[in-house]
């Protein structure tokens, strides 16, 4: 399953950010044939920076299946849409991805980024993000559950194209409207 | 005035205490009419703009459930010393539009049957009013709160007209239950929803957030913040952050002088009306009674008979539920579309169809009606962000345990009893100081073997549908539905009851309470539409008392 910026737009707008600067830089940029694999370009003014990105890109590809691609054109918008709206998210995640960088250049020598995924993966277990309670002010791997892992596994599945994925299109958290609940298995009514 | 003007009203004819929907109607149609009405709320304004913040508080473990609304801590604090342990933080919000944030929204009428209690089933008391008095304000309160329903529940009260909103469609597993019942001789039928099917009165219809209880994030779902604003345009004083203390009497002990009430910053004030109505709910509403004691009234405000507090009821959960060998498709949507009233007037019945049927009982029995739930079974999203793994193996985790789920829930009418109270601790204080309420409550025989019945007609049910069953709550395991009922019960004697059909307080002259607190039995519906039409009901007396005619005469 291919995630697009598109699929950005509709969980930024399941989380109510559809008039910040990222959201609708995404809205108008909107062409069906863009790479969708690109990395976007960021605007001089842009709230988070191209490091704190790519470490969520990266935290993404361990998370999310591994069918899933266009990791980078939805990880992107959807994070930047939503730091420009929330400073506390913002700031949260912006420690929480330092946190991660930090771990693993103490732990392993290394960037997170540059592990490949089978070792970012031993990283968050080693630190215990697998079973951390997601707390904002908590401890690092909590605070790694919460701003790394569970927004984009919330990012994910709060949106039609995650919730898809399991079998429900209109999963909590997205406005989806009132008739896929009426329908059956297939769109049968 | 400012929002941050917490000062008293120098003009108002009527101090309402609450902002939730009773209270927020109530100040709405004073205001109509032309008068100077202030509003006292203990919790914030919650701005619309932080609800899909809100939402996402729901949906992420992060957070606990009470803080959605920001419930907890020393301003809300109680206890809990009867048999069963009740919630209370869990059961209200306070805040401009109080529980009515956080409310799922199911709107029905009282049985006629429910007004005739003791008369028609041996149990319970009898209202003062009955249907037909309230019928028209049931059709007001419908048009104020939006409802969407179909006429085609054969077991409700006569109507007068057909709801403002058209009904919403019926679920998919709503058909799978019907085609099961109606097997087993089981009625099922639409559910009334206070959320807009098509726009309404300037609000939004139903996007499909699914998260509907606590937040609904798009407005569809009402909440009296809602009405709040409208009285506000009619130039009602909304004063929120303001928790009443106590209520004062004056050189006339038979009438409320004052309200006095706090500001944030630990400040007092006095706010004088010519009329008071209490719209805090079936908790703080008894609770402020009882802290109004004064030389002239030494067991409570407007408590001569005693019975402030007493005869608290809810309505009680009972449950079954598991998983079908085909997909369900749960949890679109966050409200429920089909229920059954086939048992509510003849709880014992039995029902006779082509696969069987329900046997009869001869046990005494209490009113229930039967749910069939949208949201059975995990959310995937929720079931993602608390499990213990990630990747390919969370998608087959979430493949695994979600689609097949179904579920049936039900409401019981709980007698009211007077042990069954809310009273004062006074080992413990607010953040004002106050001694806190304390919820004693249990369950009774009667409560105990009608939740065993709803089990049993869940069971026929659920197995002509071919569930496998896994999960049953009964009386063993059963919950409030967090309606707080009873408290200041309405009645035509003073030793007997607080308050009098027009819901003015038999002992004080100017002082009317519009909320559940008054229900004298409960029913097995949800409360909220009653609520509404008392409240308007309410309105009216509140009026006519300030007339100059009724003025002059008190």
């Amino acid at each position: 399953m291919r995630l697009s910026r598109r699929d950005a737009l509709a969980a930024l707008t399941g989380a109510g950010i559809v008039s910040g600067g990222a959201a609708a830089t995404l809205a108008r940029d909107q062409s069906p044939d863009a790479n969708p694999d690109r990395v976007p370009e960021l605007d001089a003014d842009t709230v988070l920076d191209e490091e704190t990105l790519a470490t969520l890109v990266a935290a993404a590809e361990v998370v999310f299946p591994s069918d899933v691609s266009g990791i980078t054109a939805f990880v992107y918008p959807y994070v930047t849409g939503k730091a420009g709206e929330r400073p506390a998210f913002r700031d949260g995640v912006d420690a929480a991805t330092t946190t991660l960088e930090t771990y693993a250049d103490l732990w392993r020598d290394a960037s997170f980024t540059a592990l490949g995924p089978a070792g970012r993966d031993g990283l968050l277990r080693e630190m215990g993000v697998h079973t951390a309670d997601p707390v904002p002010d908590g401890t690092h791997p909590e605070r790694v559950r919460f701003y790394v892992v569970n927004e984009l596994l919330y990012a994910l599945y709060a949106s039609p194209t995650g919730g898809d994925l399991v079998g429900i299109e209109n999963p909590q958290g997205h406005p989806g409207g009132t008739v896929s609940y009426t329908q059956g298995p297939g769109g049968r009514r | 005035m400012s929002a941050t003007d917490r000062t008293p009203s120098a003009e108002a004819d009527v101090c309402v205490v609450g902002a939730g929907p009773a209270g927020a109607l109530v100040a709405r149609e004073l205001a109509r009419e032309g008068h100077e009405v202030v509003v006292l709320e203990a919790g914030p304004r919650f701005e619309d703009a932080d609800r899909e913040a809100r939402m996402e508080r729901t949906i992420r473990p992060a957070y606990a459930p009470d803080s959605v609304w920001k419930m907890g801590g020393p301003r809300d604090a109680y206890r809990s010393t009867g048999d069963r342990h009740y919630p209370l933080n869990a059961a209200r919000v306070k805040g401009v539009g109080g529980s009515t944030l956080h409310w799922q929204g199911m709107v029905m009428r009282l049985h006629e049957s429910d007004f005739r209690r003791a008369s028609e089933s041996g149990y319970g008391v009898d209202w003062p009013l009955s249907y037909e008095d309230l019928r028209p304000y049931y059709a007001r309160a419908e048009r104020a709160l939006g409802v969407a329903g179909a006429s085609d529940n054969p077991f409700a009260p006569p109507r007068e007209e057909p709801h403002p909103l058209p009904a919403f469609e019926p679920s998919y597993s709503d058909a799978l239950f019907a085609e099961a019942c109606e097997r087993v001789g089981v009625t099922t039928h639409s559910v009334p929803n206070a959320r807009n099917s098509e726009p309404y009165d300037g609000r939004s219809p139903c996007v499909g957030y699914g998260t509907c209880k606590p937040v609904c994030p798009s407005g569809a779902k009402y909440d009296a913040s809602h009405t709040v604003r409208q009285a506000e345009a009619l130039g009602v004083e909304v004063i929120d952050r303001a928790p009443v203390q106590r209520l004062e009497t004056g050189s006339d002990p038979g009438r409320v002088e004052a309200a006095v009430y706090a500001t944030p910053d630990g400040t007092e004030h006095r706010q004088t009306a010519r009329e008071f109505v209490l719209a805090a709910g079936g908790v703080e509403i008894p609770r402020l009674l009882l802290l109004s004691a004064s030389p002239d009234h030494p067991d409570g405000l407007a408590n001569r008979s005693g019975a402030v507090g007493r005869y608290f009821h809810d309505h009680l959960f009972a449950g079954m539920g598991g998983t079908l060998d085909r997909r369900t498709r749960q949890n679109h949507v966050g409200f429920l579309t089909s229920e059954s009233h086939a048992f509510y007037d003849e709880p014992g019945r039995s029902t006779t169809g082509t696969a069987g049927g329900v046997p009869a009982s001869d046990a005494a029995l209490s009113a229930f009606k039967l749910e069939f739930l949208n949201y059975a079974g995990p959310s995937p999203v929720e079931m993602a962000l608390s499990a213990d793994d990630w990747g390919d193996s969370l998608l087959a985790s979430l493949r695994g345990a979600y689609g097949t789920h179904v579920g049936m829930g039900g409401l019981v009418e709980q007698p009211p009893r007077a042990a069954n109270r809310i009273a004062l601790d006074r080992s413990t204080t607010d953040d004002h100081g106050n001694p806190v309420p304390d919820v004693q409550w249990s369950l009774d025989g009667r409560t105990r073997r009608t939740l065993e019945r709803v089990n049993e007609v869940q069971a026929v049910v659920l197995e002509e549908l071919g569930v496998d069953v896994d999960w049953r709550v009964g009386p063993e395991n059963t919950g409030p539905a967090f309606h707080h009922m009873g408290t200041t019960r309405m009645g035509t004697d003073p030793d007997e009851s607080v308050v009098r059909p027009d819901l003015r307080t038999h002992d004080v002259g100017n002082l009317r309470v519009a909320s559940s607190a008054v229900f004298p039995t409960g029913g097995a519906t949800n409360p909220t539409l009653t609520i509404a039409a008392l409240a308007l009901k309410c309105a009216d007396h509140v009026a006519a008392a300030l007339e100059p005619s009724a003025s002059a005469t008190g």
